[in-house]
């Protein structure tokens, strides 16, 4: 598994559900921050050269390599517009984030 | 030290798939968390990760949200190194060989409060890597000034008024204080220059005992940048020469961008609101200082 995914927080039932100590699991994540979004990165796969420069640069490292292809985890992308800022081709575009 | 030739470079198409830092809450456009998020890229899996008090471990460890994907501990503030030493002889004591332990701290946790660990880290020489992400202020309690605020900033201990521009103190020389101690390998590195923190990180890696990396990565929420420049922010920084990269080994500093002319520090300054109420004055402080330390630099180093 290359990123961790989304898992619901189940409240401990049972006294043998609770950690021993302040400490988790690895890679467990009980939230997404895609509300934090009011911008969306749409990827022009057309234009795109596939130089990685987003992948390299996303604070959050959403940007998944997917065969030749450049696809967002939109679970987590925060809507920073750091991808379509540093892109050389201009093939992300921020659109606003309709309700 | 490791022959450089022997060391597989690390770039965006052949890096690990894996994310180690991922889903964590930090504000949009961190550049902290650019740093972070790359130099576990490059160690790998394999890797204790210790956190003192600060930005990185703010929004990582928030329970049970748990964002690193490493063996991952926050420590206490002053004694981020100290527990990283622990954990390398720890790891030693167990007989494990591919693991390397790393410190993320911020420039506070570096440079002022955690800087004594520090020093008796690289004084013992443990097998520890230690990456300091300077964002130029306390961040995550609410920019507070820091031994590594520049001159003129504005932040909330250091508010800038008739009187006094902000921060009246310099940045302090925390680059040459490090290799003072005469440390198997220290760089300075810049999220903007992606590719060669990437290979700083990828040397450090590789090379036995203690080794430092001063990365400096934005903050679009305490700089008053707006979130998608966070990137080219710490590029201009590098251009405009107040930032610069270099790297020192085997008791030799070596600088590795000597530009001939450097960009606009006005241009730098006034895209960010921290320096926004600096005068034409304050400006040409900041320029002295940067020459004189440039001079001083390529007299030195070169």
């Amino acid at each position: 598994m290359n990123r961790p995914k989304h898992t619901e927080f189940t409240f401990p039932t049972h006294i043998d559900d609770y950690p021993t100590g302040p400490q988790y699991k690895a890679g467990y994540l009980p939230e997404t921050n895609a509300g934090w979004r009011t911008f969306r990165p749409v990827v022009d796969h057309d234009a795109c050269v596939y130089c990685l420069r987003c992948y390299l640069l996303c604070p959050d490292g959403t940007i998944i390599k997917d065969s030749g292809q450049i696809k967002i985890d939109m679970d987590y992308c925060k809507g920073c517009g750091v991808c379509a800022h540093e892109c050389p081709k201009d093939a992300i575009e921020m659109v606003k984030e309709q309700l | 030290m490791t022959n450089l030739v022997d060391i597989p470079k690390v770039n965006a198409k052949n890096m690990t798939e894996k994310e180690f830092f991922y889903g964590h809450k930090a504000c949009a456009g961190c550049g902290g968390s650019v740093a972070v998020r790359l130099a576990l890229k490059v160690l790998g899996e394999r890797t204790y990760t210790a956190l003192p008090a600060g930005c990185m471990s703010a929004v990582g460890f928030i329970y049970p949200q748990m964002a690193f994907n490493t063996n991952a501990i926050i420590t206490t503030f002053p004694g981020a190194a100290s527990m990283a030493s622990g954990i390398a002889a720890g790891a030693k004591a167990l007989g494990q060989k591919d693991v390397k332990t790393v410190v993320f701290a911020g420039d506070g946790g570096t440079a002022d409060i955690g800087f004594q660990a520090l020093s008796g880290m690289i004084d013992r020489n443990d097998d520890v890597l230690y990456i300091c992400y300077d964002n130029e202020a306390y961040m995550n309690t609410g920019i507070q000034k820091s031994g590594l605020t520049p001159y003129g900033t504005k932040t909330t201990t250091t508010p800038a008024g008739k009187n006094i521009p902000g921060t009246v103190t310099h940045k302090k020389n925390l680059f040459e204080i490090i290799a003072a101690h005469d440390i198997a390998y220290a760089a300075t590195a810049s999220i903007g220059y992606p590719q060669d923190f990437l290979n700083k990180v990828n040397k450090a890696k590789h090379t036995k005992g203690a080794t430092f990396i001063h990365v400096y990565a934005s903050c679009p929420t305490g700089w008053g940048t707006p979130t998608e420049t966070s990137i080219e922010i710490a590029k201009d920084a590098v251009d405009c020469g107040l930032i610069f990269l270099a790297e020192f080994e085997d008791g030799e500093y070596k600088l590795n961008r000597n530009p001939k002319e450097f960009a606009s520090v006005k241009d730098y300054l006034k895209k960010q609101g921290r320096f926004k109420h600096m005068t034409d004055e304050d400006i040409q402080c900041v320029i002295e200082n940067r020459d004189r330390k440039w001079a001083r630099m390529r007299k030195q180093w070169l």
